[in-house]
């Protein structure tokens, strides 16, 4: 498989002007071009990623990040880790479930839980917590209803 | 409380003279008793890993058909007993208190495993009951996590001891026109509404400990 | 997708919607699906879960340590806990860095294959259960885990929840009789498998009601991100264990059996396969065990003191091939002790986005057996 660092110079030819930034072994796309670089990723033949093995939503606290991992049925290769970040208030992500199936329940599970938006999902809805709750439970300044004793206590 | 035994008000003597032509004497409360504890029907209602546990219990090595209650219902109106075995979570409990009602009386409630008594391991999650004792009146705790199938069938002969005790004039759903209906949380904006039945729960009060 | 009802001459009929609840005698746990249904047909399915979800992840970042979480991770999946610990000491000792000696890898992927058997043998009872045969086949299935679950209560003090997976080890040796006593249990493994066979592959009623019944097209599965023996029945060469090749498994020799239509009854077929194959494994596993130490130094000094446990700053994702599918774990960390992020990719949760395409346009009594074949456990869907 080609590394993250080849990748990266192939998306800048091929879309000119995206700021891609590397770090560690993973990339971090910007969110406006993020679905035509995923179609990208998945068509291309020497790549062909059609696997999308896990998607998650992370609060850092000034920003949210939607962590990709792609795998590569095909070719029996992988992971690539792709990293798209969003502001907390009005956090809008283009989703990605026409392009790969399987992130229909787990980005429906990133809003839910963490508060991410996904604009191009067919079902946005709540889907492990009840429709008439208000917060995100996974959020670092979340607090909880009735708590026998403060979290940080032990 | 004390376990009574089927014990007839007649004479030790009488009895055995009359047992002798295969006459048998008891009291009307102890055979109905007897019946009662001797076929206890539970409900099939598993909700996590204690549940596979209830069902090693109903299989061959430790066998709980013995004990006359190995019918499991899927139905809540042809069962006695609710064992709750696993986590209840808060979206799952106005479910549990609305099967509970469906059950026709006498019925009993064992809670098996540490996560249906107080919360368990999960106690800290925002979307956990502290314990199913909140809402409906519970007869028998089981600890463990999960508790072994062993340890089932000892709670299993702790709630036949509980009926045997029970007596028929002074049990409250034997009474004329009872009818007693638990009622079924809604869910709130951040946890359920309301948060424990105070018919059937306390919280405990906190108590600020001050050294010196 | 727009559905017109049958035209029919004199009768008049009307959709009925039908909530089969979360008590339900065959849903495996406390699943949900809402279905609306035209006669006996089914139009459209939605699934409803979080009956069952119990803030693992949000507790994992409020543990003391990252040993903590270990005794959480076996609830997941709690038929198979010595898979899920794997998964997890994989993910920490990637993130960490950390290496595992030889006798605790091989001891590890025994207690992961043993635990395939397990899994597959349930699965198979719990199939047969939703088809109609009562009672009967659970009663072979437990018959055989009871054995198993001797063995795991005698090396890790547990029946079912384990926790003995360490990170960098195992938490204590196995006994001196452990190795005649799983050469035991595979002699006569095959004997109880050929019982199965007899009874249930070649069974009219089992052919009938599972043949050419929920059908999932090759394409489909891989873009909706199945995994596991469900991806591998539609005809697709993909097992994490030869892929990945994690642990020690390129040493071993065993095939991946594949499927050609992807229907309820190759799903079975496949798990009978599966299972020879890990008998294969543990012969070779239980023949080529070195002698050694069961912990790496680095490993044992954190097991003694979780709360100096801390791993660099980074993340790492570390997945294998569990039982049911692909089990992963994704974890952040920030150089202290406990995790920033801790999110747990469950196989079940995943393949469950199918489940409305594979039931379109059967009947009801096949949208169980549907639900039976996919193999859910809730705590890994739910967690």
């Amino acid at each position: 498989m080609k590394t993250p660092t080849e990748i990266k110079q192939d998306i800048e030819t091929k879309f000119p002007g995206t700021q891609l930034t590397l770090e560690g072994s993973s990339l971090v796309i910007p969110k406006e071009q993020w679905s035509e670089i995923a179609k990208f990723l998945k068509n291309t033949p020497e790549y062909s990623f059609d696997f999308l093995s896990s998607v998650t939503g992370v609060d850092y606290k000034e920003y949210l990040e939607v962590v990709y991992h792609l795998y590569s049925m095909e070719k029996k290769e992988g992971p690539l880790t792709i990293k798209v970040r969003t502001d907390c208030e009005q956090s809008l992500v283009p989703s990605v479930t026409p392009i790969w199936r399987s992130a229909e329940f787990q980005e429906r599970e990133a809003y839910d839980l963490v508060g991410i938006h996904f604009t191009g999902h067919p079902d946005l809805r709540r889907i492990l917590m009840w429709e008439g709750f208000q917060h995100h439970p996974l959020r670092k300044d979340y607090v909880q209803d009735e708590q026998d004793r403060p979290v940080e206590q032990f | 409380m004390s376990a009574a035994k089927n014990i007839s008000q007649v004479d030790e003597g009488l009895k055995s003279e009359l047992q002798k032509s295969g006459i048998f004497v008891t009291t009307l409360e102890g055979l109905y008793n007897w019946g009662r504890r001797s076929s206890i029907w539970p409900l099939q209602f598993g909700l996590a890993c204690c549940a596979i546990e209830m069902i090693a219990t109903a299989c061959a090595r430790y066998d709980i058909d013995r004990f006359g209650a190995g019918l499991f219902r899927p139905s809540p109106r042809q069962a006695d007993l609710m064992i709750v075995s696993g986590t209840v979570t808060k979206k799952m409990t106005p479910q549990v208190v609305r099967l509970y009602n469906q059950m026709p009386e006498p019925k009993y409630v064992i809670t098996m495993g540490a996560c249906s008594i107080s919360g368990g391991p999960f106690k800290d999650g925002y979307n956990v009951l502290k314990g199913i004792d909140r809402y409906i009146p519970v007869d028998v705790h089981l600890p463990g996590c999960p508790p072994r199938p062993e340890a089932l069938l000892h709670g299993l002969m702790k709630l036949q001891e509980k009926i045997d005790s029970q007596q028929i004039e002074k049990m409250e759903w034997y009474q004329k026109g009872l009818k007693r209906e638990f009622p079924v949380p809604e869910f709130g904006p951040n946890g359920l509404n309301p948060p424990y039945n105070p018919d059937v729960f306390q919280p405990q009060q906190h108590r600020e400990i001050t050294v010196g | 997708m727009d559905y017109t009802l049958k035209e029919t001459p004199t009768l008049e009929t009307q959709m009925l919607e039908v909530s089969l609840g979360p008590q339900h005698p065959s849903t495996h746990g406390v699943f949900r699906m809402d279905v609306i249904l035209d006669g006996e047909t089914i139009v459209k399915l939605k699934p409803v879960m979080g009956y069952l979800h119990r803030n693992h992840e949000k507790l994992a970042e409020n543990m003391t340590s990252y040993l903590a979480s270990m005794p959480y991770t076996d609830r997941l999946d709690y038929i198979c806990s010595m898979t899920n610990n794997f998964a997890y000491a994989l993910a920490v000792e990637k993130l960490a860095n950390l290496e595992v000696p030889e006798r605790a890898q091989y001891i590890r992927i025994i207690m992961a294959e043993l635990t395939r058997l397990v899994n597959h043998t349930l699965l198979i009872g719990f199939l047969l259960n939703d088809l109609g045969a009562f009672f009967t086949p659970v009663l072979y299935a437990f018959r055989e885990r009871e054995k198993i679950l001797d063995l795991f209560e005698d090396v890790a003090g547990s029946r079912m929840m384990c926790n003995y997976f360490r990170f960098g080890g195992l938490k204590i040796d196995v006994t001196s009789d452990f190795i005649p006593r799983v050469r035991q249990i595979i002699n006569k493994y095959p004997k109880f498998l050929d019982e199965f066979e007899k009874l249930l592959s070649e069974n009219e009623i089992l052919m009938a009601r599972c043949q050419n019944v929920g059908v999932l097209p090759k394409e489909l599965a891989i873009s909706a991100g199945v995994t596991g023996p469900m991806l591998r029945a539609s005809g697709v060469p993909y097992d994490i264990r030869k892929v990945d090749g994690y642990s020690i498994y390129n040493r071993f020799k065993f095939r991946v059996p594949i499927g050609e239509k992807g229907d309820v009854y190759d799903r079975y077929y496949m798990r009978l396969l599966e299972m020879r194959e890990s008998i294969k494994i543990l012969d070779q596993a239980i023949r080529e065990i070195p002698d050694g130490e069961y912990i790496s130094k680095v490993g044992a000094a954190g097991a003694r003191a979780p709360r100096t446990f801390k791993p660099p700053k980074g993340d790492a994702y570390g997945r294998i091939e569990a039982p049911k599918g692909e089990l992963g774990f994704y974890l952040v960390s920030d150089g202290t002790t406990k995790p920033y992020r801790y999110h747990v990719r469950s196989s079940s949760f995943i393949n469950l986005t199918i489940l409305e395409d594979m039931c379109l346009g059967h009947k009801i009594a096949d949208a169980i057996v549907i639900l039976g074949s996919i193999d859910i456990v809730l705590g890994e869907v739910d967690r």
